[in-house]
């Protein structure tokens, strides 16, 4: 990669990860569905293709073909724009997670603020969407949005702060490395399990997922703030839900797990990146399939009087713990 | 109290509500009736400040059959099996109900086997539709897409092993047809009991599984406990029955203060709750569970010999003519008391039929505990009420 | 209490009313003007606190009859109240200030028969469209009157 510029390399990498992210999202779905099914003594997609492989395409094709409709009522413009703007930052967060040594597109100085900072910027796509669709349903989805992932991006970020202060730099790659050949961040003793616990806490109350869906409440709100959306928009929308899912079970999967360590040789570590976010994704996912989900009110009391308090006090402690080992390294 | 003199007097205004903002800080909400948490055709329209509901209107009446006009033309023996169609998930009570009714009027005896037949279906029926309450429950509270849905596969699992036994029993799994005046209809095949005893093992040991995934669940806990309080005196003052009222502190059960269809050769407990709110409601119905389970193995190792029906074979269909009077017949169903206040005139057609349906009442009291409670709450409300709107419309 | 106790406190509080013992409930047939007294009577001094159903049977030439039936639910004593309104009337006390439930069950009531009820905070049509013309129960209301499509 040393004899192209810059430019030339980061954007073939840059189309590289977004083609390999797009065929990896379809197969996720594919993946939820069918452990969702096995956990309720079912077997999920199995007719459309060998075990229902092709399922994920033949999804994508209907969506295609079907109708775009935009509600009468419905300010067009925005209501157009809010599936961008919500999926622009689920896929920019890529951006920054390295996944080999020296395989990322742009490794910037600041890694994990930047991934949260972009992450949070879904929120307005998400405004957008419940607001242009002129729909209470809609509108009451879209404020209970809001409130939620304000309240939660906090602890996620304290919660990040743990391995940042472990491993000494913002840089995702110096996380990374700081975890080769050495402990895995999650097995630090107390710190690293609570870090963890609290980080897919908190990361599954972002990203809207079950038990923590009031947004999308099926079962009050049908839907929430898609509710007006069909076709390829939907699709959209679902993908970068999908794709932010994902991206923080990767950057949790850095943070905590020592992303590329594992047995074997080098070259393997990007596999094993990949099987342990898809350990964490399975995890999220069995959260999700088991639990109902509980009141907004009870959502934001866990988040500023339990979860925010407690990666607090956590970021304290590894601070005092790093400041008594001594200098990194030492 | 002069009135105009006339059978149609002017119907009020009629009741059409804008939805839009009022104004003040409230907004109006339409809920169903098509949503996936109505448990059927309801529609509430909630007035909202915020996330709190302040006002409920419930409009009901979208599944309304008339069926006390249907009865009024149509046989003694002809309505039964239209009977099943008020509480369709429960349909055996529904049906038990109008034929007590008419062999109370009509002094027709039923023999002790009938009788026990009657009351296995009635608690097999019982755990049936307690299964679908606890899956539509879950479903709703936690999304069909999440936990929830995983609760409801579960019980509606248990479920088919109950329809499958009444398939092999009476040929059909949802509207039976199974009681006739003066009896049961079909008896029991080869190989029935021992079915059913598995299934009813089977179910029993299920029945831990959801404990151990409901009850220790903080989520679970958080969503239902002092949710939805009714207080005694509203509840016997709406006239609720079932879990509801055993669930509010009332130990009034019809099977032990009423008994019928030898009900009181039987032994079991009342499960009574006194806090009143969801969490109380769920612990009532599965305690009877439990002891549906119970009567079902008494039944099964104690079924008496004998005919099944005083009037077996062609004189099943055979005009009854119920002599003038009156009588109120009532069954403790899964819901509630589901009741039939029938008179006769000495004909083969009823002159009046009310069916008190329990779902009517309990519906009935939704106005008075969802004020005060979030949008979230009047979900898991409803599904601890719930109702069958073939019952609540009929 | 026994029915016997009971049929004589009423006779002593009502001298108008009928009291009819046998069967599961004690029938008390009132006239129209003591029927919210007789309820507020039943549901304190005989402590019937829980209310069952409140429905209207047609008697054609006789005219309507109002039923309801409450119940002491710790005594087991049932009471079923009977009103005829005489032949031509359609109005009736309601019931709404003494027990809450007979809300539903008197506007089902005014649906179905066509019975006013003074007193009643909203009585509008329970179960049928709001544009429904006729009352659907009453003798005189043939089974196959037509009603237009919805639209």
């Amino acid at each position: 990669m040393t004899d192209l510029s810059p430019a030339l390399s980061a954007l073939l990498m840059g189309g590289g990860v977004l083609g390999a992210l797009l065929g990896l999202l379809a197969y996720v779905t594919l993946l939820e569905r069918k452990f969702a099914a096995r956990l309720q003594s079912r077997i999920g997609p199995y007719r459309v293709g060998p075990h229902g492989l092709l399922q994920p395409i033949a999804d994508g094709v209907k969506l295609l073909l079907k109708e775009d409709l935009v509600p009468a009522s419905a300010d067009r413009t925005v209501f157009n724009l809010a599936p961008v703007v919500f999926l622009v930052p689920c896929f920019l967060i890529y951006a920054t997670i390295p996944f080999a040594p020296g395989l990322g597109v742009a490794d910037v100085s600041i890694g994990v603020l930047f991934f949260l900072a972009v992450s949070s910027m879904e929120i307005v796509g998400l405004f957008m969407a419940g607001w242009s669709s002129n729909n209470k349903y809609a509108l009451l989805s879209a404020m209970r949005a809001v409130n939620q992932i304000i309240s939660y991006d906090l602890p996620f970020l304290m919660a990040a702060m743990v391995p940042v202060l472990l491993a000494g730099s913002l840089r995702l790659s110096d996380i990374a490395m700081a975890q080769q050949g050495g402990l895995w961040f999650v097995f630090y003793p107390v710190i690293g399990q609570i870090g963890f616990i609290a980080f897919i806490v908190a990361s599954v109350a972002a990203e809207n997922r079950v038990p923590f869906d009031i947004l999308e409440a099926e079962s009050e709100l049908v839907a929430g703030f898609r509710v007006e959306y069909s076709g390829m928009k939907f699709a959209m929308i679902t993908l970068s839900e999908y794709a932010h899912v994902i991206g923080t079970s990767f950057l949790a999967a850095l943070l905590f797990l020592g992303a590329w360590s594992g047995p074997g040789p080098e070259w393997l570590g990007a596999v094993w990146f990949l099987l342990k976010a898809l350990g964490v994704f399975v995890l999220i996912t069995w959260i999700r399939w088991s639990f109902i989900r509980i009141r907004v009110d009870q959502i934001l009391q866990i988040s500023w009087k339990l979860l925010l308090p407690l990666t607090v006090l956590l970021v304290m402690v590894t601070a005092i713990v790093i400041v008594l080992r001594g200098p990194h390294g030492g | 109290m002069t009135v105009p003199d006339t059978m149609m007097p002017e119907t009020p205004a009629r009741a059409v509500r804008t939805l839009d903002y009022t104004g003040s800080e409230r907004l109006t909400m339409n809920m169903g009736p098509q949503h996936p948490s109505a448990h059927g055709v309801f529609r509430a329209i909630l007035e909202l400040e915020g996330e709190r509901v302040v006002g409920v209107d419930a409009v009901i009446g979208y599944l309304h059959r008339c069926h006390e006009k249907l009865a009024e033309n149509l046989t003694y023996v002809q309505y039964p099996s239209i009977a099943s169609k008020t509480d369709y998930v429960a349909a055996m009570t529904s049906e038990l109900a109008y034929v007590m009714a008419t062999e109370g009027l009509a002094k027709i005896e039923v023999p002790k086997r009938a009788q026990y037949l009657r009351v296995l279906v009635a608690e097999l029926q019982r755990i049936a539709s307690h299964c679908l309450w606890l899956g539509t429950w879950c479903m709703d509270m936690g999304g069909a897409l999440g936990g929830g849905a995983t609760v409801f596969l579960y019980c509606i699992r248990e479920r088919e092993l109950v329809l499958d036994l009444f398939e092999s029993l009476t040929g059909a799994r949802l509207l039976y047809g199974f009681h006739q005046i003066g009896g049961v209809r079909y008896d029991v095949p080869d190989g029935w009991s021992a079915q059913c005893r598995q299934t009813v093992d089977l179910i029993e040991q299920r029945l831990v599984e959801y404990e151990g995934l409901l009850v220790e669940n903080a989520f679970f806990q958080m969503r239902t406990k002092g949710v939805g309080v009714i207080s005694r005196e509203l509840a016997e003052d709406v006239g609720l029955s079932g879990p509801l009222l055993r669930g509010s502190g009332v130990a009034y059960d019809l099977r032990r203060a009423h008994p019928y269809s030898s009900y009181e050769d039987f032994q079991f407990d009342i499960p009574v709750q006194p806090a009143g709110d969801c969490y109380a409601r769920y612990e009532v119905r599965m305690v009877e569970f439990r002891q549906s389970i119970r009567i079902i193995r008494q039944i099964l190792d104690g079924l008496p010999e004998g005919p099944i029906s005083s009037r077996p074979g062609v004189k099943s269909v055979a005009q009854v003519r119920v002599p003038k009077g009156e009588i109120y017949t009532r069954v403790e169903g899964p819901r509630g008391e589901v009741g039939c206040y029938l008179i006769g005139e000495g004909g083969p057609k009823p002159y009046r039929m009310k069916w008190r349906g329990a779902s009517f009442s309990n519906l009935a009291v939704l106005p008075h505990i969802i004020p005060g409670h979030s949008v979230a709450d009047v979900v898991a409300i409803m599904g601890s009420v719930d109702p069958v709107f073939g019952e609540v419309d009929r | 209490m026994t029915d016997t106790d009971a049929g004589a406190r009423i006779a002593a509080e009502f001298p108008d009313v009928v009291v009819t013992p046998g069967g599961s409930a004690l029938t008390i047939t009132v006239p129209v003007s003591q029927w919210l007294a007789f309820a507020q009577f039943a549901k304190g001094a005989l402590a019937c606190r829980w209310f069952s159903f409140l429905s209207a049977v047609d008697w054609k030439d006789e005219g309507l009859e109002v039923i309801a039936w409450v119940e002491n639910t710790d005594e087991h004593f049932n009471l079923l109240l009977k009103t005829k309104l005489g032949p031509g009337q359609t109005a009736c006390p309601s019931l709404v200030s003494v027990y809450r439930g007979a809300n539903w069950m008197e506007r089902e009531c005014f649906d179905m028969f066509g019975v006013v009820f003074d007193g009643h905070p909203d009585l509008r049509r329970m179960l049928l469209p709001d544009d429904w013309v006729g009352h659907p129960l009453l003798k005189s209301y043939a089974v196959d009157t037509p009603y237009p499509p919805y639209r």
